[in-house]
């Protein structure tokens, strides 16, 4: 199943929409810094968020890698499977 | 491409703030003439934002100690504990720390920031899983990454969801380390250790307390917040530092861990830094007496704290936590902030201008810690400045209240 069709994704798009600027369209290359400007403060909280809302832990060693939308669907989808 | 270029978007918040006035992270104390003034732009400034809760940085007893410390072993000690540094003051010191504390052993750093390097380091490795609170100093981050660690933040002074996500970790990890504070720099907050213990006790995990804000303010003997709610025997580790309370510059980690003194051959920060002067030493062996034979400093400093939260309450200004020797002001926005700080600094008071991302909750503070040795009169001008402030925020000290109570 590609990346925009599954429900993991649809889940974190609905989480990032508060954080996303009115022009900005929201796809898997979406980039946290450059595309919505979230500094290392706010990719905390977002990442308590996604942690609440998954019943997951994220490590911070895993957080200082992630870019964009991809690669916080595949850190979710690798903590969930780790469960 | 520069190396700099990384920072051109901070220097250019940075940039802007000075447009505003002087500049909040590179104040000036031309010369000091107690433990609360200072001569600032030329002018007499009443400093009520260096952590200086006890006032020691100016106490005979402190300043002697010191002195007769540098005639007695020189101005530095040129070499890390392993190597050549290690000096019969640094043995005293500890000694004397591990008596305050009730603890089997004490160890010393050059500065707090290498306390918790060095602790969290030293104590966590690739294999263990260290759980910090979300609002933690930034040496408690540092500290947590050198380990190596799987590192997990949990929500600030949220003792349930550190037991979820400690249930969640269950078969993770040789040991859990859980790392709180006892006093929260920022917004002077305490945390729930009794509620921190239990859990730790239920899941076998190891408690760390940080104390640097909490020493020597809080605990019928100044032992700090762990002393306060009764859980001592609950905390594994206490780390420490000698720039707040004790009037000096260093830190200490202390535990009743058999195996504790592993760290002074495992720890890098410990290892491979040069050891305190012994003019430092010394003075915080004065300051630790000073703490045991005066308990009216603590008295006083609660005392001076009640007053300053209620003037600024009576200003109309909005702060962030209940009554501790620090008091963060939150303003509605960072315009405000800056304008009010710089205000303050031409009046004549000194206080922390605190910005996100450095502040939780994306909160712009006005952040101020009280003294010992303020006196009554120092702290009634103060509220006086404050008001006259408030008053120039919006126009009158009742539209501030109100500007300040949306923030």
């Amino acid at each position: 199943m590609s990346t925009e069709g599954n429900a993991l994704y649809r889940d974190l798009c609905t989480l990032l929409e508060k954080y996303a600027p009115a022009d900005v369209e929201l796809t898997p290359a979406t980039e946290f810094s450059g595309d919505l400007n979230i500094d290392s403060v706010a990719a905390m909280d977002l990442i308590m968020e996604v942690e609440d809302r998954f019943g997951i832990d994220i490590p911070m060693n895993l957080v200082s890698d992630l870019r964009n939308l991809q690669d916080l669907v595949n850190v979710v989808r690798q903590q969930i499977e780790g469960r | 491409m520069d190396l700099f270029d990384k920072y051109a978007l901070v220097a250019g918040r940075h940039g802007k703030l000075l447009q505003a006035g002087a500049d909040p992270f590179g104040v000036c104390l031309d010369e000091l003439t107690s433990a609360t003034e200072a001569r600032i732009n030329g002018r007499d400034t009443i400093l009520v934002g260096t952590n200086n809760y006890l006032g020691l940085t100016f106490a005979p007893e402190c300043m002697a100690a010191a002195e007769a410390a540098v005639r007695a072993y020189g101005t530095g000690t040129t070499g890390s504990r392993i190597a050549n540094g290690t000096y019969g003051l640094h043995r005293e010191l500890e000694a004397e720390i591990a008596r305050f504390l009730n603890r089997r052993s004490a160890m010393i750093f050059p500065t707090g920031y290498q306390a918790n390097l060095g602790m969290l380091a030293g104590l966590a490795g690739p294999r263990d899983v260290i759980l910090m609170d979300a609002d933690s100093h930034s040496s408690i981050y540092d500290g947590c990454r050198l380990s190596g660690a799987t590192v997990i933040r949990f929500r600030h002074n949220d003792p349930d969801d550190l037991d979820r996500r400690l249930g969640r970790l269950q078969e993770q990890g040789d040991c859990k380390l859980i790392v709180v504070e006892g006093i929260y720099s920022m917004l002077g907050d305490r945390a729930p250790l009794a509620e921190f213990a239990e859990i730790k006790r239920s899941h076998g995990a190891f408690l760390l307390v940080d104390e640097a804000h909490s020493l020597g303010v809080l605990g019928a003997h100044g032992r700090g917040a762990a002393e306060e709610q009764g859980i001592e025997e609950d905390v594994d580790c206490v780390v420490g530092t000698f720039s707040k309370s004790l009037g000096s510059v260093g830190g200490f980690g202390a535990s009743d861990h058999p195996a504790f003194d592993a760290l002074r051959f495992c720890s890098r920060p410990y290892m491979y830094t040069a050891s305190s002067c012994p003019s430092s030493v010394a003075s915080v062996l004065a300051a630790f007496r000073q703490i045991a034979q005066r308990p009216e400093l603590r008295e006083r400093i609660w005392d001076n704290a009640r007053a300053l939260y209620d003037g600024l309450i009576a200003a109309g200004f909005d702060i962030c936590s209940p009554v501790s020797p620090i008091i963060a002001i939150r303003l509605p926005d960072e315009r405000s902030a800056v304008f009010a700080w710089n205000r303050l600094l031409e009046q004549g008071v000194y206080v922390n201008l605190a910005l996100p991302p450095g502040t939780p909750s994306g909160v712009c503070l006005l952040r101020c810690s009280v003294s010992a040795a303020h006196t009554t009169v120092q702290i009634e001008e103060i509220c006086r400045r404050f008001a006259k402030v408030a008053a120039e925020l919006a126009g009158g000290p009742s539209a501030a209240a109100r500007r300040a109570a949306r923030g």
